[in-house]
């Protein structure tokens, strides 16, 4: 998308600059992709209506029109003007003396309170502080279950009344336990509601007005549509909102909502929730969010999904068995499937930047040649993936019929990871700037046929009777 | 339309009054108006809004344009009347109901995303089939959020129908189980209910897949129904949503949960155009009680009140 809003904003202007002059309507058009990206981002409409306008008139009195390149100047400062919006960011919590500091959590069903509240009690402890949580959602069935395990998993104490049906009650008498049990922040769950229902609104201005939060933060689904700005004002009027928190940011939504929640209350963005597991609460960032509602791409998003995804002491165990010539089958696959729990090739391109809107590419991207390859590392024995030499004809057409595979394409994998392993083993004994002169000369074609993914269809060079008796001995036949 | 009705009574109860703070009348819009290009733009707008994103929305515009000029509308007022025809054709009554098994349980295997609503709307169908005499039974196949299991299990306590759980996480081998027990117990209806996953993570969606395939192992013709759950607040992203669970397990249908709100929903309107998935239920409060079947009329209705 974002080189695509780059083309389309370049096209606009070229047509002109053959007359020489560019003129008010000429940046309008350009703002006409700029709306249909908003939108698509789902930010609400007249946010959209708004936000086009300012930059209109921004990018009128700016240079944009003498520029050499004014799609790229525009693109600038619309993204510029995105960042400013949804900004500043203020994730620091204002605790209180003396303590405890209460924080009240509201949103929609579904919204992700529950698990945001494990989230922030884990966030919390490691800021060094001591927080409880309190389950005051006594409407959904077994909500209170839930947040007393995510209390046993994140290490919290959580406060309930078994049997109450008055979440005031609970939240009053669990201010006071706290006190007592010398926990400094109180987190407080609540039900989700819907804005428009007005005994639960009023259930939620009770709760407020009886233990007086010193923050009271909307839990907001990042996928939210249009419907963001309606549920977002009424809960910031009744309540009086200190912050917001965008969950399922490891979608691969837009998250306009964002944009129009910012907007329509002016409450700071806090943080982001961005995965399943309880430390995935992350400080808002509103650069990155800028360029993800264009859809240019979250270069740094990807880059800490890979780290998270992974584990640093296995990439050192690794690197050591490289190093050593050790690294087997067994290894490549465990790599494959590390990678895959990325998620789909298709949805990480999209996080490269450029890539959002060249879909046709993306599409040819299937994981098919990755699950072609488990199967056959799968239908290996271990001594097979530990030490693939000993493949002869008549394994290679046993794991070929246990793949469902032809015999050439057990050898071409066999082939292409015998070339990798050598590889690794060398680049591993190099220092960095060696490194890049083999791997430049790799790419410059020294070792043709390489490459993981790459088919090979020649045969693969038997090793003589001999050899292979000389490989067997000692090791036996494990089946 | 019987349909919506409990809702309607419900809405005219209370939530109304609030309700049309946040709701334009669309209908005082249309009344009395010419269809000429300031009206298809406020139109666009309003579509818009309804999160049917801006390429359904310029498509109905377009169509209404052309209706227009081959003179098969001619005024405002018949905007909603054409609106309700083109998502009857969308729509045939026969792909909104549920496909029964012939002889044996009826399997529905309901998915989405975290928060979507999914168990909510296990319970409300498994109401809904056991009012009509049906014996039903749950597998609760969501073993990954905490407590989902015992909120499944209050949910079966409350309307009366049979639950199958494990003891271990892996929502497969339950559902293995809950198939044997289904057979065994002469059930009319097995509803399976998973845990939330997002369709950007793969190796969920392969757990997803792998919960389809021992279902249609186990039950001829299994799973008869697969329902996405979709909250109606959901934007353009539910696009994706659709498009990947219906590669992964076959989605047959759209549950469109939480439409009590102020949301639309007209995102199932460009799902449809994208993926051509029907609506077949939608949900419409927290009680077990608060489900309707589908109905476009009134749906177009809602769009514009």
């Amino acid at each position: 998308m974002f080189e695509t809003l780059t083309n389309k904003f370049n096209d606009v202007f070229r047509k002109m600059s053959g007359r020489g002059r560019i003129s008010e309507d000429n940046v309008r058009d350009a703002m006409g992709e700029v709306r249909t990206a908003l939108l698509e981002a789902d930010v609400h409409f007249h946010v959209v209506k708004q936000f086009c306008d300012d930059v209109t008139q921004k990018a009128l009195g700016m240079e944009v029109i003498q520029s050499l390149h004014p799609g790229e100047v525009m693109i600038k400062v619309v993204q510029d003007e995105l960042t400013a919006l949804m900004g500043p960011v203020d994730t620091r919590i204002y605790f209180v003396t003396p303590p405890p500091t209460i924080i009240m959590m509201a949103g929609l069903q579904g919204s992700g309170k529950t698990t945001t509240c494990g989230k922030l009690a884990k966030y919390l402890i490691s800021k060094g502080k001591k927080p409880m949580m309190v389950a005051c959602d006594l409407q959904r069935p077994a909500a209170v279950d839930q947040l007393s395990i995510l209390g046993e998993q994140v290490d919290t104490p959580v406060f309930k009344i078994e049997g109450e049906k008055n979440p005031v009650k609970v939240a009053r008498k669990a201010v006071n336990h706290a006190k007592s049990t010398g926990c400094d922040v109180v987190i407080i769950d609540t039900a989700g509601r819907l804005h428009i229902d007005e005994d639960m609104m009023k259930q939620a201005e009770d709760i407020a007005s009886s233990v007086n939060p010193h923050q009271i933060y909307l839990v907001c689904d990042a996928m939210t549509g249009q419907d963001a700005v309606n549920s977002a004002k009424e809960f910031n009027s009744r309540l009086e909102l200190d912050g917001v928190i965008l969950t399922k940011f490891d979608s691969d939504a837009r998250g306009g909502a964002a944009l129009s929640v910012k907007a329509v209350t002016g409450k700071p963005i806090k943080f982001m929730g961005v995965g399943e597991h309880l430390d995935a609460l992350e400080e808002f960032h509103p650069d990155r969010m800028a360029g993800r509602i264009l859809g240019m791409g979250d270069i740094v998003s990807l880059v800490e999904k890979a780290q998270e995804t992974f584990d640093e002491d296995e990439q050192e165990k690794l690197q050591e068995k490289m190093a050593k010539g050790k690294f087997t089958l067994t290894d490549f696959m465990g790599q494959m499937k590390q990678m895959q729990k990325m998620g789909p090739l298709k949805s990480i391109m999209k996080m490269m930047p450029g890539m959002g809107a060249n879909t046709e590419a993306l599409d040819m991207l299937k994981g098919n040649e990755l699950q072609g390859m488990e199967a056959i590392i799968n239908s290996m024995t271990l001594a097979e993936r530990e030490d693939p030499s000993v493949i002869e004809a008549s394994r290679r057409r046993r794991i070929a019929k246990g793949s469902g595979k032809q015999p050439q394409d057990v050898s071409g994998l066999v082939k292409s990871f015998t070339q990798a392993a050598n590889m690794m083993k060398q680049m591993a004994g190099m220092g960095m700037g060696e490194r890049m002169k083999f791997a430049k000369q790799m790419a410059s074609g020294d070792m043709a046929g390489g490459g993981m993914m790459g088919k090979v269809k020649q045969r693969s060079k038997r090793l003589t009777k001999k050899q292979r008796d000389k490989k067997r001995k000692g090791k036996g036949r494990r089946r | 339309m019987a349909i919506f009705r409990s809702a309607m009574k419900k809405l005219a109860g209370g939530l109304s009054r609030t309700r049309e703070k946040f709701v334009g009348g669309l209908r005082s819009l249309l009344s009395g108006r010419a269809i000429d290009a300031a009206l298809l733009e406020e139109l666009e707008a309003m579509l818009i809004q309804a999160d049917l994103g801006v390429k359904s929305a310029a498509q109905i515009c377009e169509d209404l344009q052309t209706a227009h000029s081959e003179k098969r509308i001619e005024k405002g007022e018949d905007v909603i009347e054409f609106l309700k025809a083109e998502l009857k054709k969308y729509w045939p009554e026969s792909d909104r109901t549920i496909k029964f098994a012939e002889s044996g349980p009826t399997v529905i295997l309901v998915a989405g995303i975290n928060g979507a609503g999914k168990t909510t709307s296990v319970a409300k169908l498994a109401y809904q089939f056991h009012k009509e005499g049906k014996k039903v039974v749950l597998a609760a196949g969501d073993t990954f959020r905490a407590a989902a299991v015992e909120q499944l299990t209050i949910w079966a306590d409350r309307i009366g129908c049979d639950i199958v759980k494990g003891s271990g996480n892996d929502p497969a081998a339950i559902v293995f189980d809950a198939c044997d027990a289904a057979v065994a117990r002469k059930a009319d209806i097995l509803l399976v209910d998973t845990a939330g996953r997002l369709h950007t993570q793969d190796h969920l969606m392969r757990e997803l897949k792998k919960i389809y395939d021992v279902v249609a192992r186990k039950i001829p013709n299994a799973p008869h129904e697969v329902l996405l759950v979709l909250d109606a607040t959901t934007g353009q992203n539910a696009i994706n949503q659709a498009i990947v669970f219906q590669e992964a397990v076959k989605v047959s249908g759209i549950f469109l949960a939480k439409l009590d709100g102020t949301a639309k929903g007209g995102i199932v309107i460009a799902i449809r155009n994208e993926v051509n998935l029907p609506v077949k239920f939608v949900g419409l409060g927290e009680s077990f009680e608060d489900v309707e079947h589908f109905d476009p009329d009134t749906f177009v209705e809602a769009l514009f009140e």
